[in-house]
């Protein structure tokens, strides 16, 4: 096996192990407790009082705009880490490398101002 | 350097890593949980608990432990029972995952990936999804806001943890944690004074230290559990042993990212940058020490936290971030990289 795969192969590893410990605690777990579920048990939780509708009820994300805004950022750090990495040793391009990723930066950047402006940051 | 644990046999290799990491993994916790216990009690002028294991009540937690492993198993009959069951499993496997690349010793390490941090950064955050899929699976309206909060949350604080990160990158010129631990031995300020780069990344630091307790939804970010709100957030349906999963998801969480961030930014496991260790098992002894030393007094700092700040209301938590956390973060990279070129 070659190192690429050797060192993945731990990762695999650990995945199955994380797994079997998972599944060895809920094993042993199901052979010492208790099992006598019924009806008030199994009620969905609100405060004591009987449950109201379903608990699957529709409600105003206004939290679905951050997530626009984050797969906006989030591709952008995709793009830094392997500038990041290279930055250093670019010799005399650098100054050149660091002004693109400046431009970049300032178009990204703009995002949060609009966002600002349409008033999506304040809603108390 | 090579890992101490790479044996010409690989399988032996192999289940000595997945041995040693899950040993780490279901101890370390356990000493941040106690100290949580002690010192958040101490903090408010109480004892904590006493009596379980003679000394301190030192056998809280595995008592504890034992406790939930008996306890039923309830699953409410309006949730969806498989996804229910399931979200305790992936929200704590991701944080034993991370592991696999945290170097805690010289040679003391399962795996040194090229793309280490960012192989950390990206498993880590994959836990959240174990707080969706409890939110949405409980069918319980306090569970999913709960679960709307933490989403919220982790995607604008994933930003400046990993922008954070991204500092260090530039200047270490490698995403290899090992090779991380490495370069900042090496570094010097102005060329002379040998400091590790929490002094330069000092803004990094504050960055990815803030938005690791937002991502682990600890005080003051703990809006996603709020109890005087929404009883538990995600957690509000969950009892036993799966409850103690989600408990020890947050522990071992707390334990990954003090881990990354002593990488980071205090060095890794030397006990200053250009003080070398002894050679030999002393010395990788003595270096898993240094590094378990830095990351259980970061978890101190964490639990300190919470003890002293109050919860941040939802919107001031999101404002905080788009508005200060992530400009701040990329006017550090600017800064950061302009230091590179120039300086």
């Amino acid at each position: 096996m070659g190192q690429y795969y050797t060192a993945y192969a731990t990762v695999a590893a650990l995945v199955a192990a994380g797994i079997a410990l998972v599944a060895v605690a809920f094993a042993l777990n199901r052979l010492i407790r208790p099992d006598r579920a019924y009806g008030g048990k199994l009620t969905t939780y609100e405060c004591g009082l009987d449950p109201v509708g379903q608990g699957w009820s529709q409600t105003h994300i206004r939290y679905y705009l951050f997530a626009f805004m984050f797969v906006v950022f989030d591709v952008e750090t995709l793009f830094i880490f392997p500038w990041a990495v290279h930055l250093g040793d670019a010799g005399p391009a650098s100054g050149f490398i660091l002004g693109v990723m400046l431009v970049f930066l300032f178009f990204v950047t703009l995002t949060l101002p609009y966002e600002w402006r349409k008033g999506v940051l304040k809603w108390v | 350097m090579e890992s101490v644990l790479a044996l010409d046999n690989v399988w032996l290799a192999l289940l000595l890593k997945v041995v040693l990491l899950l040993g780490f993994f279901l101890t370390a916790p356990l000493v941040v949980g106690y100290i949580e216990h002690k010192g958040l009690a101490h903090m408010q002028s109480r004892l904590g608990p006493m009596e379980a294991g003679r000394f301190h009540g030192i056998g809280q937690l595995p008592a504890d432990g034992v406790k939930f492993l008996q306890k039923e198993d309830i699953i409410p009959a309006a949730a969806d029972r498989w996804v229910f069951s399931l979200a305790p499993g992936v929200a704590l496997v991701p944080a034993l995952v991370v592991l696999a690349v945290v170097p805690l010793g010289p040679g003391l390490w399962a795996e040194d990936l090229d793309a280490g941090i960012f192989f950390a950064l990206a498993v880590s955050s994959v836990g959240v999804l174990g707080v969706l899929m409890a939110a949405w699976a409980s069918a319980n309206k306090y569970s999913l806001m709960g679960g709307i909060r933490a989403a919220a949350q982790l995607i604008a604080y994933e930003l400046p943890l990993v922008l954070g990160a991204a500092g260090v990158v530039l200047q270490a010129q490698t995403l290899s944690l090992v090779g991380i631990v490495e370069a900042q031995h090496s570094f010097t300020l102005l060329g002379a004074v040998p400091v590790p780069y929490a002094v330069p990344q000092a803004v990094g630091l504050a960055l990815f230290f803030v938005a690791a307790l937002a991502e682990l939804s600890r005080p003051p970010f703990d809006m996603p559990i709020a109890d005087s709100e929404i009883i538990f957030g995600h957690m509000t349906e969950y009892t036993g042993l799966r409850y103690a999963f989600f408990m020890l998801a947050e522990y071992a969480g707390m334990v990954v990212l003090s881990a990354l961030a002593t990488v980071l930014f205090l060095g890794g496991w030397y006990v200053w940058p250009g003080v070398p260790l002894p050679a030999g098992p002393l010395g990788v002894l003595l270096g898993f020490g240094v590094s378990f030393g830095k990351i259980v007094t970061l978890t101190f700092v964490m639990i300190w936290f919470r003890a002293t700040f109050p919860r941040l209301r939802e919107d001031q938590l999101q404002r905080m971030s788009w508005l200060f956390l992530i400009p701040l973060a990329l006017l550090n990279i600017v800064g950061v990289a302009v230091a590179k070129v120039y300086g």
